[in-house]
């Protein structure tokens, strides 16, 4: 069971975080053998390990960064992608601008843009949109209040949406794709 | 919300989009989202790219493994005994 979640383990340590995440991974099944006994039925297992890797994930934030990531106040406020791509058309003979802008990031890109944002946004948002949890399975998770991780979303949806931009003008990215 | 309340603004409309696809905003919030909405063509455009970036999301998440990495954590699964 273990052997076969490895790959998805993996994937998911390595969107949240850069720092060593084959040792996020090796802590978890660690974990998980410990407290197998708990598992009641093998086939909840995949979405079990998940849990079981984002709470290590948080025990080693909160063991690594006593002080937690001083989040400026930046203009992201105003920001809208959508409008943006509107205004500086970067594929004038698109009729799907957007799609495009979309479809032109790889995966490793998406992974770095991910990166480029505070944990403190990046975590929940990878968790609700990547891995599907829900809001509240989250907060649990986290071990943050509700009302935290709707802000978290909130704003590292908007951060995402800024770096998204901002990363696509600095690695080439809306050059290539125009040349399409 | 009654039924004479002005429509809220677009800014307002676009900040609550995706709570508004998470269906995590309050009844009255989620009510006056719709019906922005079903006035604003702009809005709708937000809404659809707001639906593909979050499928774009849903899709980037890929379990890519490298071998000899999958190999080292196989090998220490195997050590535990599992
Ligand atoms: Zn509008």
């Amino acid at each position: 069971m273990a052997t076969q979640a490895i790959p998805g383990l993996y994937a998911l340590a390595r969107r949240l975080t850069d720092q060593s995440p084959e040792d996020l991974v090796q802590e978890c099944l660690l974990r998980a053998y410990r407290a197998y006994g708990e598992l009641a039925d093998d086939a909840a297992g995949p979405a079990w390990l998940r849990r079981i890797l984002v709470n290590a994930f948080r025990d080693r934030l909160r063991k690594e960064m006593r002080s937690v990531e001083e989040v400026s106040v930046e203009d992201v406020d105003e920001f809208s992608l959508y409008r943006t791509l509107a205004e500086e058309d970067p594929f004038p003979y698109s009729d799907t601008l957007h799609l495009d802008f979309l479809r032109a990031f790889g995966r490793e890109d998406v992974r770095a843009v991910l990166l480029r944002l505070p944990v403190r946004y990046r975590a929940p948002l990878v968790l609700r949109y990547m891995e599907g949890f829900s809001t509240k399975e989250i907060a649990r998770l986290l071990d943050e209040p509700l009302g935290t991780v709707l802000a978290q979303l909130h704003r590292g949806r908007k951060r995402f949406e800024r770096e998204l931009w901002d990363y696509a003008n600095e690695s080439g990215l809306l050059a290539k794709g125009a040349g399409r | 919300m009654t039924p004479d309340e002005p429509l809220i603004p677009c800014s307002e409309a676009v900040e609550r989009l995706w709570e508004y696809l998470d269906r995590t905003l309050s009844a009255e919030d989620q009510a006056r989202v719709e019906q922005h909405l079903a006035f604003c063509r702009r809005c709708c455009g937000e809404l659809e790219f707001a639906r593909e970036l979050r499928a774009f999301l849903a899709t980037a998440a890929a379990d890519e493994i490298p071998p000899d990495v999958r190999e080292r954590l196989q090998g220490f699964v195997r050590e535990l005994g599992g």
